[in-house]
């Protein structure tokens, strides 16, 4: 037990340490400063905006900002899903695969259109190489990068900047930060074990005598930027347990940290833009102990096992159903609950055979989003939280509701609404569609208690554009493609076009001078207060849900049925 | 500014990153992989010595008989199939997947009484938890150090062993922790196997 949670703490203290250093870098990056990397990405940016035809220095408004996000997501999801269509006629298919229903690709673009990455379909046996690499890679990338954007122009319009241009920031996010990162760590993991090959799948007879087929591919490029990206689409059906995408504890630790880097150091980067160091940290440490919680929370129940296996077996022992050996319970804890919270979705042990506990921390951060949230957005979520706060606060003391120096007025409050409000309208409505009609639709594979937390997971993963799922789930069905898809959709564009608005009219406010009588954002009290804020207003939402799913499962379990 | 104008800097850019990051990255990334680290990119395999693929170092293998330490039950049988008869379509690119069972599920219950435990009683194999759940990938390379040590007396008396020289066979075959702290030191079946056939041929 000592040895599991000595792991989670040191993995924590480095993404501690590297917080400051990477939030700092993001900072210098989108502030136009001049950075490591200037001599070799300076004409390769400069060729990418003469040949897209791009202006760098034009600032964009709100809609501007939001059309361009738009356009290019609307024009990458069309190229990919030519892409995957004819993957029949393109190489790189060893194999011969053919072309998937059009509803299983769809889905797939959307999913990935959207940094979502919710997979219902399997890697080794449906996407050609090309199909892996090219088009969804790419949008891996984009996809990845579009959320930065996001997250930065957010910043910029809270903290009275202008929104800055998309298609600068896109670039900036894939060549200084996304693509360099990829490359040395992509090199790292083949060198530890991850293929990088487009020979075909090997057959093999086995020592006893068997014949065995073992997939492989160009794994380690497309698997660092599933971390890096908080993307979390697979390779293969088992994503990072796959012993060719997560070979040993050291490609584990490099994988745990590239998926939680840029959210957590997006919180340093909102510091440096704001000047504000001290209320960066705070929020930091106000998000980090939550996370610290659930993973208590999550590691306890699979180390003390399933209760009903161990009376069968007459001893005590952790739960390693869907887990592999060389992560054991605690590592497969740590990331169950850093995949939920980063919104990164990729699994290195099976969430439907989670205890329950562990389903109630994974669901618990689905929920609420911005227990360090996605890449870039994760961010814009949780000062969404600290707008509502200074509003309520203001509210209940009877002051004039400000942060950053200006007045916030009903058209934010009535933004800030929307965004918290459409996660809970497309889960819990879908969930309970799929619910009445348990034979037809759900496709349940688990039953009672945690049956309900099968449907209500995969619409929360949808929306909160997340991406993991309770996999028992038989969710290659129309049903499933076209409601998830409208999920997806909805929890991610909405959101962010609220979010540039927000930005947007922030950006044109006045700033009105600080007096003794304003109320001060950068607090340890305010601070507390969010966090009590973000926890009633999250988790009353979704509570029903939480006790139907995950409690009453884990009190049944207690019961010994 | 106009909606041609928009769509067509939408798609021009969208152009260029995608052959910055679905050509140019992954093709460097082959290249490097195929000339700098060949064996690792290509799948870490174990060859005999006539060249034949034995295996992957990384990928489990089905060890059910008594002459071999066995490895964890597997919901694909290590994603293997008969040739002639393939119900789950492995033959055309291999598979992976796991049981997908909740812990609350009659049938996971069922499935450890009925075949797990009855497979490592009649084997007589103290039960962990390794041998009885099934993994995430179904390919896991590995078991625990004390499920293979609790195979030792099995093996020893198959092969006709001393106890002591299988327990060291273990040891060399363990896959430590990253620094002694990263991860669950495992047993590399496949390698253990490979090691004990080498050892005394049957």
């Amino acid at each position: 037990m000592g040895q599991g949670l000595l792991q989670i703490g040191l993995t924590l203290c480095i993404v501690i340490a590297i917080t400051p250093v990477l939030g700092r870098y993001i900072a210098r990056v989108f502030l136009g400063e001049r950075t490591i990397l200037d001599r070799v990405m300076n004409p390769i940016e400069r060729s990418v905006y003469v040949i897209s035809g791009v202006r760098p220095k034009d600032e964009m408004t709100g809609w501007q900002y939001i059309r361009a996000i738009l356009y290019t997501n609307l024009f990458m999801g069309i190229l990919v899903y030519s892409l995957i269509y004819f993957q029949r006629l393109l190489p790189w298919n060893p194999n011969g695969l053919g072309v998937p229903s059009w509803d299983i690709v769809l889905h797939t673009v959307i999913s990935f259109v959207t940094n979502t990455d919710q997979q219902h379909y399997a890697g080794e046996t449906t996407l050609s190489y090309f199909s892996q690499v090219a088009a969804l890679g790419f949008l891996m990338f984009t996809s990845a990068a579009t959320g930065l954007a996001v997250g930065i122009a957010f910043i910029r319009g809270l903290t009275g900047r202008k929104l800055g241009n998309f298609y600068v920031d896109l670039t900036r996010g894939i060549t200084r930060i996304l693509l360099p990162i990829s490359v040395i760590g992509a090199i790292a993991l083949v060198l530890l074990g991850v293929p990088q090959t487009i020979g075909e799948t090997l057959t093999i007879t086995t020592l006893e005598g068997g014949t065995q087929y073992i997939a492989r591919g160009p794994v380690a490029s497309f698997e660092m930027i599933k971390m890096l990206g908080e993307n979390g689409g697979g390779f293969f059906a088992a994503n990072s347990a796959h012993p060719f995408e997560n070979p040993n504890g050291l490609t584990n630790l490099i994988e745990t940290i590239a998926m939680i880097a840029i959210p957590a150091a997006m919180i340093y980067t909102y510091g440096v833009f704001a000047k504000n160091i001290k209320q960066a940290w705070l929020l930091f440490w106000m998000v980090f102990i939550v996370f610290v919680i659930l993973v208590w929370v999550a590691a306890g129940g699979e180390l003390q096992g399933n209760p009903l296996v161990n009376g069968t077996l007459g001893i005590e022992q952790p739960n390693l159903e869907g887990k592999e050996v060389r992560f054991g319970w605690a590592e497969t804890a740590l990331w169950a609950v850093m995949t939920t919270a980063t919104m990164c979705g990729a699994v290195n042990g099976m969430h439907d055979s989670l205890m329950p506990q562990g389903l109630f921390a994974t669901l618990f951060n689905l929920f609420l989003q911005i227990i360090w949230g996605g890449q870039g957005t994760g961010t814009a979520y949780l000062f969404i939280y600290l707008i509502l706060t200074v509003f309520l606060t203001g509210l209940m003391v009877g002051r004039t509701p400000e942060i950053f120096g200006r007045k916030i007025e009903k058209r934010e409050i009535v933004l800030a609404s929307l965004i918290l409000l459409i996660h809970p309208i497309v889960v819990l409505i879908p969930s309970a569609i799929a619910l009445a009609y348990p034979f037809s639709l759900s496709g349940i594979s688990n039953p009672s208690f945690h049956g309900i937390s099968q449907v209500v997971y995969e619409y929360a993963s949808a929306s909160a554009n997340n991406g993991s799922g309770l996999e028992g789930l038989t969710d290659n069905s129309l049903w499933w493609n076209l409601s998830t898809s409208l999920s997806i959709l909805t929890g991610r564009y909405v959101p962010i076009i609220a979010m540039l608005l927000l930005a947007d009219s922030m950006s044109r406010k006045q700033t009105v001078p600080q007096t003794p009588g304003t109320l001060k954002t950068d607090s340890l009290i305010f601070t507390t207060v969010t966090a009590g804020i973000v926890l009633i207003l999250g988790v009353l939402t979704f509570f029903p849900v939480l006790a139907l799913g995950p409690i009453a499962e884990g009190f049944k379990l207690a019961s010994g049925s | 500014m106009s909606f041609a104008r928009e769509a067509s800097r939408a798609i021009r850019s969208s152009f260029v990153l995608w052959v910055i990051a679905a050509v140019i990255y992954p093709f460097f990334m082959i290249a490097v992989g195929q000339i700098v680290f060949p064996h690792q990119a290509n799948g870490s395999l174990v060859r005999d010595s006539r060249g034949q693929v034995l295996g992957s170092t990384l990928i489990g293998q089905p060890f059910t008989s008594d002459r071999y330490f066995n490895s964890r039950p597997s919901t694909t049988v290590y994603s293997t199939a008969n040739p002639n008869k393939d119900d789950n379509l492995v033959l055309q690119t291999g598979i992976s997947g796991a049981s997908n069972l909740a812990p609350s599920n009659p049938q996971l219950i069922e499935r450890i009484k009925d075949e797990d435990l009855n497979r490592l009683q009649t084997s007589g194999i103290q039960p962990t938890a390794d041998l009885v759940y099934t993994s995430g990938s179904s390919l896991d390379p590995h078991i625990t150090p004390e499920a293979a040590r609790a195979q030792v007396s099995r093996i020893a008396k198959v092969r006709q062993l001393p106890p002591q020289q299988l327990e060291t066979l273990i040891t060399q075959n363990t896959d430590s922790r990253f620094l002694g702290i990263f991860g669950e030191p495992g047993v590399n079946v496949l390698q253990l196997n490979l090691a004990l056939d080498e050892l005394k041929p049957t």
